[in-house]
């Protein structure tokens, strides 16, 4: 299972790649091999909407499977990916790169002592299993 | 009764248990209330049990044996034998939703048949599997409405016209939806042209829902009405019967995001009311906010063609609370009886059986306006059903009628209390010059006795 | 070899059934609003027998073979339901005749609600929801207008046990309430520390499947409805698994407040590949005001020498309709029908022979697929797929490979709390010998698991087609084939 070291990571496996007061928002490599193969994925933000941290950014869904992928931390939203709904199994295939799905600017930074690092999040994994 | 078992074979399933008797097997459930005496009869053989049935059954008037004008929303149409000899076969009568595409491609092919004859129908892009009836497909299309705009829009537009059952049912659904109804209070013009629901458009409106042809049979075009509600950001539906379709423009002319119908004209029986059939059909873009079952063409691991469920992660058994809606079961063996009726009437026969309504309801419109008293109570183009001032109480009428051997029209006061001493006939393909002349005849003399 | 798509078929011009001549003189059209366009198909009346006649047989159904689909009750169909049905007394009927035309019906579904009143220990029933989702619904919104019309408008939290069916939660969502999920505890039973912890003044209610989806009968189930009743909630019952409890236990005398039968699963009327169902609702004496509107009603008292007269009424406090007419009549018929035919203790054996045969599969089963919750089951059980020894095969692979030896595969996947789950309702229509052919694949198909799970993985190998990219139909969305384009000339 390939977690970069370098992203914070929620429970409910979501990845987030800080950089300043800016984030960027996608689903892990264990989350898209869990759903396989998917084939639709709606991001439900637009640019400009602010968003509490546990509110839906995006709905993933395979043929046996679908999940709502929850912001981590609160935050206004500044760019969305919007060649990813033509492409949706380009979360398969590069989940923390070209599937990427929302950025934001943090209104609230200190929700991200909550995440968890790559150590913690593989951790986490291994008891679910 | 259908228990293939014999006492020894019993007795050899208990021991392989480990339990001495059958009421060992319950012994969870508490014992003050296990084993009730049940206050029923006893069992009637299927000798018996026919016959009981049959008496029943023959205390009703049939069809058969009347002549029939009524519809509103309910209609009076020849079923080719063709319909139910397929529909009874076993291997459709009594599988399941398929699931298991493997064993089910009868199933899901005729589907696809019937989501294809749908769509060819109302010239709409996607049909769903079907849902229950056409009261229902109407509240679903508000359900699909209020997930599209995310519960931020919540008003939606009701033609007065549309089917009052209909009207009734979209209002229980959505209770405890935060979604506000307007358009078809009591005191809404029922003469006013639809145009006039335009009016209650504004940027919190969903949906607007017209019937076509509407309750009171009338044909309207719904382009001006329907470019309106988009210019305010609503969607448009519109609820059909199925057969006008094989006459009319279909409502995708009109600009309409989601065509509903009630289907019971296509070859399913009047049946007291049920089971009949939920025709939804929308535009691509919105397929995933559509609920209720769809079959996809794909391919097997053997390269060959093959159907099978698809986009079930809308569905409530993966998204549970998260689900459009709850739909489960479908109309399956109903949405088989279109299909079949569709396969074999095909363009001409629908247009044939569309235009004999269309002729015959003008015929019998035209004669009955002609008995003193009577008249009619709109000039608008109408399909097959058309409303009638009669001098007698529609009731009385209905009853005085049934004794020469006639199922008279529909008493809108019941829905409409405007339209009190307002009557409404249905005219099918059913019914010959003889049963009109023989109606018209009838009225003449029941109204002035 | 595939069926073509129905538009290969056609053939412009080709006409597959005549009605007769117009016989009125023809009126004009309405301007504007003529199609000019009907791209229906083309067919001759052979054409379409065959091709249904050789679709239909690509489908495993009740008439053709085994079907132990869990939760489905999946028994057979008694023929004679069918020809009630298609009476002309029942079939030609249209619903909106004055009542005293159709007396007949209105007498055979009055029966249809004195029955499953008796045999839920209910108050009142409604015959209108069109199934079993439909039923739930309209018990939800029965439960909602209650507590509104006491004026707890923020009872709105609807628990929910971690084993119940999807529909649950979306019932409950689409009346407007929250979900709250309750676990199960160790025995399968509702975990009552978690009950409790959810029992407070947003109570609306509880969901509550028993037997539940594993099979069982609820142990706590005296507890579960005393804490919700306690609370102020009221206890929703589905009845999706009734063919256990006929004659066994009356749900209402459980204290369950409001429950829908399926008369397409207990009461035997066909499952129609996907419909129609038919889902009764019955309720305790405290909701009968709020059932749907109409109920039949007797409007005059009979004697000895004339029958009642019946009519519809609406309950004072009606949530409303929940569709158009009186509901799937055409099912009542059928399920009437089989009623009559069983009586009190007919309907007692239903369930105990349904039960037995679910317990004898699972005493054979039990040495070589792993039963979490291993005790007596009520009218179904659920085994896991899955071997240590076996590490590649999964549920689907054992239920593809079913297929091969004619049966119909269990419900996988399903309940969500069983890893790999294989749920198997066997129903007490079928023989020991079916039972026995049942468990013997099953066993073979253990050690296949072993010996040579290639065989499992790609199966089935003798189906009319094997194991379909549900990925290309997802992605591709073909849900349409263009019918028959070309025009006259």
């Amino acid at each position: 299972m390939n977690i970069p070291s370098d992203l914070k990571y929620t429970k409910n496996d979501e990845w987030l790649r800080v950089e300043g007061n800016q984030g960027t928002i996608g689903i892990t490599d264990y989350a898209q091999s869990q759903l396989s193969d998917i084939v639709f994925v709606e991001i439900t933000v637009s640019e400009g909407d602010v968003v509490k941290q546990g509110e839906t950014c995006a709905t993933v869904e395979s043929v046996k499977a679908a999940a709502d992928v929850y912001m981590p931390v609160s935050g206004k939203v500044i760019a969305i990916n919007h060649s990813l709904p033509e492409k949706p199994e380009v979360i398969n295939r590069d989940p923390y790169g070209e599937a990427w799905m929302v950025k934001i600017e943090f209104t609230n930074p200190s929700e991200l002592d909550q995440l968890l690092d790559a150590a913690a999040y593989e951790e986490h994994l291994a008891q679910k299993e | 009764m259908f228990l293939p078992h014999t006492d020894k074979e019993r007795q050899q399933m208990l021991e392989t248990i480990g339990v001495k008797t059958i009421e060992e097997l319950f012994a969870a459930i508490p014992q003050k209330y296990r084993f009730p005496e049940l206050k029923l009869p006893s069992a009637l053989t299927e000798m018996e049990a026919q016959a009981v049935i049959s008496d029943l059954a023959s205390t009703n008037d049939n069809l058969q044996e009347m002549i029939c004008f009524l519809g509103a929303g309910a209609y009076n149409h020849y079923i080719p034998a063709v319909v139910d000899a397929i529909i009874r076969r076993g291997e459709f009568l009594t599988a399941y939703t398929p699931y298991q595409a493997e064993v089910s491609q009868g199933t899901l092919q005729s589907i696809f048949d019937f989501q294809s004859l749908m769509t060819a129908l109302t010239g709409m892009e996607v049909s769903n599997a079907s849902h229950y009836d056409g009261a229902t497909a109407v509240a679903e299309a508000v359900t699909m409405a209020n997930a599209h705009f995310r519960g931020k829009r919540n008003r939606v537009i009701l033609s007065p016209a549309l089917h009052p059952h209909y009207r009734q049912t979209v209002r229980t659904y959505h209770a405890n939806t935060g979604i506000e109804f307007v358009g078809d209070e009591p005191s809404a013009d029922l003469r006013a042209s639809p145009e006039s629901l335009a009016e209650l458009l504004n940027e919190n409106t969903a949906l607007v829902i017209v019937q076509y042809p509407d309750f009171f049979g009338r044909i309207y075009d719904y382009t001006q009405l329907a470019a309106k509600a988009h210019q305010a950001g609503a969607l448009f539906a519109v609820s059909v019967n199925p057969i006008a379709l094989g006459l009319l423009k279909p409502p995708s002319e009109f600009g309409a995001d989601i065509v509903t119908g009630e289907g019971q004209p296509l070859g399913i029986p009047l049946s007291f009311g049920g089971p009949y059939l939920g025709i939804f059909t929308t535009r691509k873009e919105y397929v995933r906010r559509m609920a209720g079952r769809l079959v996809g063409e794909t391919v097997d691991n053997r390269g060959q063609k093959a159907y099978v469920l698809t986009l079930t992660a809308r569905e409530q058994h993966i998204r549970r609370e998260k689900a459009t809606s709850n739909i489960c079961t479908n109309q399956g063996l109903m949405a088989l009886a279109a299909t079949v009726y569709l396969s074999l009437v095909g363009k001409h026969g629908l247009r044939q059986v569309a235009e004999l309504c269309y002729h015959k309801a003008h015929y019998a419109a035209d004669q009955i306006k002609a008995i003193e008293g009577f008249s009619l109570w709109s000039d608008e183009p109408f399909f097959n059903e058309f409303v009638v001032k009669s001098p007698t109480p529609p009731q009385e009428l209905n009853q005085k009628l049934l004794e020469y051997g006639i199922i008279g029209g529909y008493d809108l006061e019941q829905d409409y209390p405007s339209l009190k001493g307002y009557v409404m006939f249905a005219v099918t393909e059913m019914n010959t010059k003889e049963e009109i002349d023989y109606l018209v005849s009838t009225l003449a003399e029941v109204s002035h006795a | 070899m595939p069926e073509p798509d129905l538009c290969e078929l056609s053939v412009p011009n080709r006409i597959g059934f005549r009605f007769p001549e117009v016989d009125v003189p023809c009126a004009e059209l309405p301007k504007g609003l003529v199609r000019e366009h009907l791209p229906l198909p083309e067919l001759y009346e052979l054409d379409v027998i065959r091709r249904y006649t050789r679709l239909s047989q690509l489908n495993h159904a009740i008439d053709t073979g085994y079907y132990p689909l869990g939760s489905c009750t999946m028994k057979y169909n008694p023929k004679i339901n069918e020809e009630m049905a298609r009476l002309a007394g029942f079939a030609a009927v249209h619903p909106l005749q004055p009542v005293q035309s159709v007396q007949g019906c209105l007498a055979l579904m009055y029966e249809l609600q004195e029955w499953l009143k008796e045999i839920g220990g209910f108050a009142g029933v409604t015959l209108q929801p069109a199934a079993g989702a439909q039923g739930e619904l309209t018990g939800i919104l029965i439960i909602r207008a209650y507590h509104k019309d006491r004026g707890e408008l923020q009872r709105t939290k609807i628990l929910i046990p971690d084993s119940a069916h999807g529909t649950n939660p979306a019932t409950s969502a689409m009346s407007g309430m929250t979900v709250v999920e309750i676990k199960s505890d160790e025995r399968g039973n509702t975990d009552l520390d978690s009950l409790r912890k959810q029992c407070d003044e947003t109570l609306a209610g509880i969901m509550i499947t028993n037997p539940n989806t594993l099979g069982l009968f609820d142990e706590n189930i005296e507890e579960v409805i005393r804490l919700v009743h306690e609370a102020g909630g009221l206890v929703y019952g589905d009845g999706a698994n009734m063919n256990a409890l006929l004659g066994i236990v009356r749900p209402g005398d459980l204290g369950i407040d409001v429950l829908h039968f399926n008369l397409h699963k207990t009461f035997s009327t066909p499952h129609g590949g996907g419909g129609p169902g038919s889902g009764p609702v019955g309720v305790c004496d405290k909701l009968v005001d709020y059932l749907p509107s109409p109920i039949v009603t007797i409007t005059q008292e009979g004697d000895e020498e004339t029958p009642p007269v019946y009519g519809f009424y609406t309950p004072p406090k009606s949530i409303g309709r929940v569709k158009s007419f009186h509901g799937h009549f055409g099912m009542m018929v059928r399920a009437y029908t089989y009623m009559l035919m069983h009586g009190k203790e007919g309907l007692r054996k239903v369930s105990e022979h349904a039960v037995l045969n679910a317990n004898y599969l699972r005493a054979r089963l039990r040495n070589v697929y792993h039963i979490p919750y291993d005790r007596i089951c009520m009218h179904e059980f659920v085994a896991e797929g899955r071997w240590e020894d076996a590490p590649e095969v999964r549920a689907l692979d054992i239920s593809k490979r079913l297929m091969d030896f004619g049966f119909h595969p269990p419900t996988n996947y399903f309940p969500l709390i069983v890893h790999e789950a294989l749920m198997i309702e066997p129903t007490e229509t079928e023989s020991k010998q079916t039972l026995d052919a049942f468990a013997d694949a099953l066993i073979r198909i253990a050690e296949e698991a072993r010996t040579n799970p290639d065989l499992l993985k790609s199966a089935p190998h003798h189906t009319p087609v094997g194991r379909v990219d549900e990925v290309k139909a997802a992605r591709d969305l073909i849900l349409a084939c263009g019918v028959s384009v070309e025009e006259d000339t």
